[in-house]
């Protein structure tokens, strides 16, 4: 039976036409192409890369990004869907999504040269180039600002030197956008793959995000050319702008994943009977129903209206990290309760609420974590920093 | 080449069926509707032929409600240049002469070299309307086809015979085909090409239908399913299964 996202509010009703079939068309799909093949890939942890293709054809890369660079040009509710109904299939293929489209394509659209757009933008979007994303390191994570990366003029050339580690893409990239300090502050490069001394090895084992290549990226005096890095932007706020367009959409995609969740959780308890009646039946189980429901449609209210906030240019940085933190923790929530009412089944890979409580801790994690996301804000009304 | 592809909106083939008070015709209430799957197929055989030769027209023709629009709006999406849509909220009460009629008439205006229906729509379930359309515009026509290229001022067409055989037949244009699933699944629309369906025309105009000479006179839902039967336990039951599957239920 085809998926029906939770709708209890008529939220429908808000979005344009084209906004609904942008969703219509990206759920159809990922019932077709992801569903059937998601678990046994996040099993096998390989990330299912023989997509890439449709999703580039389709559009979804860099969807928000004009047209005159081979994007949809799509306005930002219609990316934020994108990323809900890729989610509600698997938060790896979210990812991927994510940073190709925001932590990629984006700073190449907002910092980079008219050459360096021309180059990647037409490509990327259409899955030919695949990009990834370096700025945490292994002793920098929470506190990008630290960093050790570090690029040195070298006459009209930069050295680059440092590591990079947790990064989504970085084995399967062609290009690496490398934030890294420099005598002017952090500045950010497109380092090809190949390039001499540049090497990223894939980090193995991984319990969550099983579907998403992570890595490590290692620079060792990596000579790239001037006009590899972006012209545009110097400083912390170089990153923390990619960011805030990853987050916006990272607060969508968690709803997809919340909404299978709670769609397999009703289904299953409505099919299932103990103690001589449907599971759903029971007081503690509608209960659960009734706070999933609940939730989500306070998580859609609040995506709906960051929206609307990004359309007129209303919208701040504290803004997204509300949304954020409130939506990811919400479906991790309803991944793990989900989880409990399938019984021993909600164990398996039949199922898919596991794996997306899995996937869950990483989005949690990444992308700045529950806890910066709350100290983000309390600095915010407070006018107190309570990082240090 | 002008292709027209008849398509018309269904109930989702997962919806609850409900019938409506009167008897005779379905609640609408909580009806998803979609392009009924044949004339998907049928469009994404038109948009082939407009992938191979780009100075293809395809225009897509609907005789439905008002807010048929939204599937229009999908065909536009996928590909086609523009929609027709003929509004008439009693669509689903015509018989298949008067939905022909009104059809041709539009048809006959467009003047098209090929017409392209669903074999059947997914709600009549019929196959009535390809057909008489054939008739009323006096063009050629195979049922069926689950193939069709364009070339040279004909059409080829692929159906399935009797016996697991296959037919291809060729057809002078102006020709009409009637559509069936073929190797061809239809495409997803784009995002690239949902914006440019808003800037495709969907010509719009009433029509008033003259009065069907046939009506359903009453509406059933099937009968509610019986209950299983469990008829043995374990290997020993095996035998009776297989005979009651041979001898009451003549499946094997
Ligand atoms: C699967 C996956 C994919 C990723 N992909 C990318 C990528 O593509 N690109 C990229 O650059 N990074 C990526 N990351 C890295 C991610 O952004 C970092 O893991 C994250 O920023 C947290 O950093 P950390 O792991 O070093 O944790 P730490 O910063 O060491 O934090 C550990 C714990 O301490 C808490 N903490 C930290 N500081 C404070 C404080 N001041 N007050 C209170 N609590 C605090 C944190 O909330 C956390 O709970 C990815 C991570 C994962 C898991």
């Amino acid at each position: 039976m085809a998926f029906k996202g939770l709708d209890y509010y008529d939220l429908d009703e808000l979005l344009s036409e084209e906004d609904r079939m942008v969703r219509d068309m990206t759920r159809d799909w990922v019932s077709d192409a992801v569903m059937p093949i998601i678990d046994e890939a996040y099993e096998n942890a390989v990330f299912p890369r023989h997509l890439v293709p449709q999703i580039g054809e389709l559009g979804l890369l860099g969807a928000n990004l004009p047209e005159e660079y081979g994007c949809a040009g799509m306005g930002p509710t219609a990316y934020g869907i994108i990323c809900q109904e890729l989610e509600r299939g698997d938060s790896g293929l979210r990812s991927f999504v994510s940073v190709q489209g925001s932590l990629v394509m984006w700073p190449i659209f907002a910092y980079g040269s008219e050459e360096q757009k021309r180059r990647w933008l037409p490509e990327m979007a259409k899955g030919n180039k695949i990009g990834c994303f370096g700025l945490t390191e292994p002793d920098h994570g929470s506190d990008p600002g630290g960093m050790i990366t570090n690029a040195k003029k070298d006459g009209a050339d930069w050295i680059l030197n440092g590591a990079k580690m947790w990064i989504t893409n970085g084995t399967i990239a062609d290009v690496a956008v490398v934030w890294a300090q420099t005598e002017d502050g952090i500045q950010g490069f497109l380092v090809e793959a190949g390039t001499p001394g540049f090497t990223a090895p894939e980090q193995k084992r991984k319990y969550s995000l099983r579907a998403s290549v992570t890595s490590e990226l290692v620079f060792d005096d990596v000579r790239v050319p001037d006009s590899a890095r972006f012209p545009n932007v110097k400083g912390l706020k170089g990153p923390l702008g990619c960011l805030s367009q990853a987050r916006y959409g990272i607060a969508w995609g968690a709803i997809g994943a919340a909404m299978a969740c709670y769609d397999e959780a009703l289904q299953y308890t409505l099919g299932r009977e103990q103690f001589g009646k449907p599971l759903a039946g029971f007081q503690l189980i509608q209960a659960k129903l009734a706070e999933m429901v609940t939730e989500i449609t306070k998580a859609q209210l609040i995506c709906w209206r960051l929206a609307k906030l990004k359309e007129a240019g209303k919208i701040r940085p504290q803004h997204v990290s509300l949304a954020k933190r409130n939506n990811v923790a919400m479906a991790l929530d309803i991944a793990r309760v989900a989880r409990d009412m399938l019984g021993a089944n909600g164990i398996t890979a039949e199922y898919q609420c596991m794996r997306h409580m899995c996937n869950l801790e990483s989005v949690y994690t990444y992308e700045g974590t529950h806890s910066i996301h709350t100290l983000i804000l309390g600095q915010d009304v407070t006018g107190i920093a309570a990082f240090e | 080449m002008k292709i027209v592809v008849c398509v018309k909106r269904v109930p989702s083939t997962d919806s609850r069926i409900k019938i409506a008070a009167d008897g005779t015709s379905l609640d609408t209430s909580s009806i998803e509707w979609i392009l009924s799957p044949y004339d998907e197929f049928a469009l994404e055989t038109a948009l082939r032929i407009k992938d191979a030769a780009t100075d293809t027209e395809v225009v897509v023709l609907c005789l439905g409600p008002s807010d048929a629009t939204k599937e229009l709006r999908t065909c536009l999406a996928l590909g086609a240049d523009r929609a027709i849509h003929l509004e008439d909220d009693g669509a689903s009460r015509h018989d298949a002469q008067v939905t022909s009629g009104l059809l041709a008439e539009a048809i006959a205006a467009e003047a098209p070299e090929l017409v392209l229906c669903g074999k059947l729509a997914a709600d009549s379930d019929q196959g009535q309307v390809g057909l008489l359309l054939s008739y009323r515009l006096g063009f050629p026509c195979v049922t069926e086809a689950r193939e069709l290229t364009a070339a040279d001022g004909k059409v080829t067409a692929k159906r399935a015979a009797g016996g697991g055989t296959s037919e291809i037949w060729e057809l002078p244009l102006p020709a009409l085909v009637t559509i069936t699933k073929g190797e061809h699944e239809p495409r997803y629309a784009s995002l690239k090409g949902i914006m440019a369906a808003k800037k495709k025309p969907i010509d719009a105009s009433d029509v008033s239908a003259p009065a069907e000479t046939l009506r359903v006179t009453l509406m059933e839902l099937p009968a509610e399913r019986q209950a299983g039967r469990i008829v043995g336990e374990g290997a020993e039951a095996v035998g009776e299964l297989v005979r009651l599957l041979r001898e009451e239920a003549k499946v094997i």
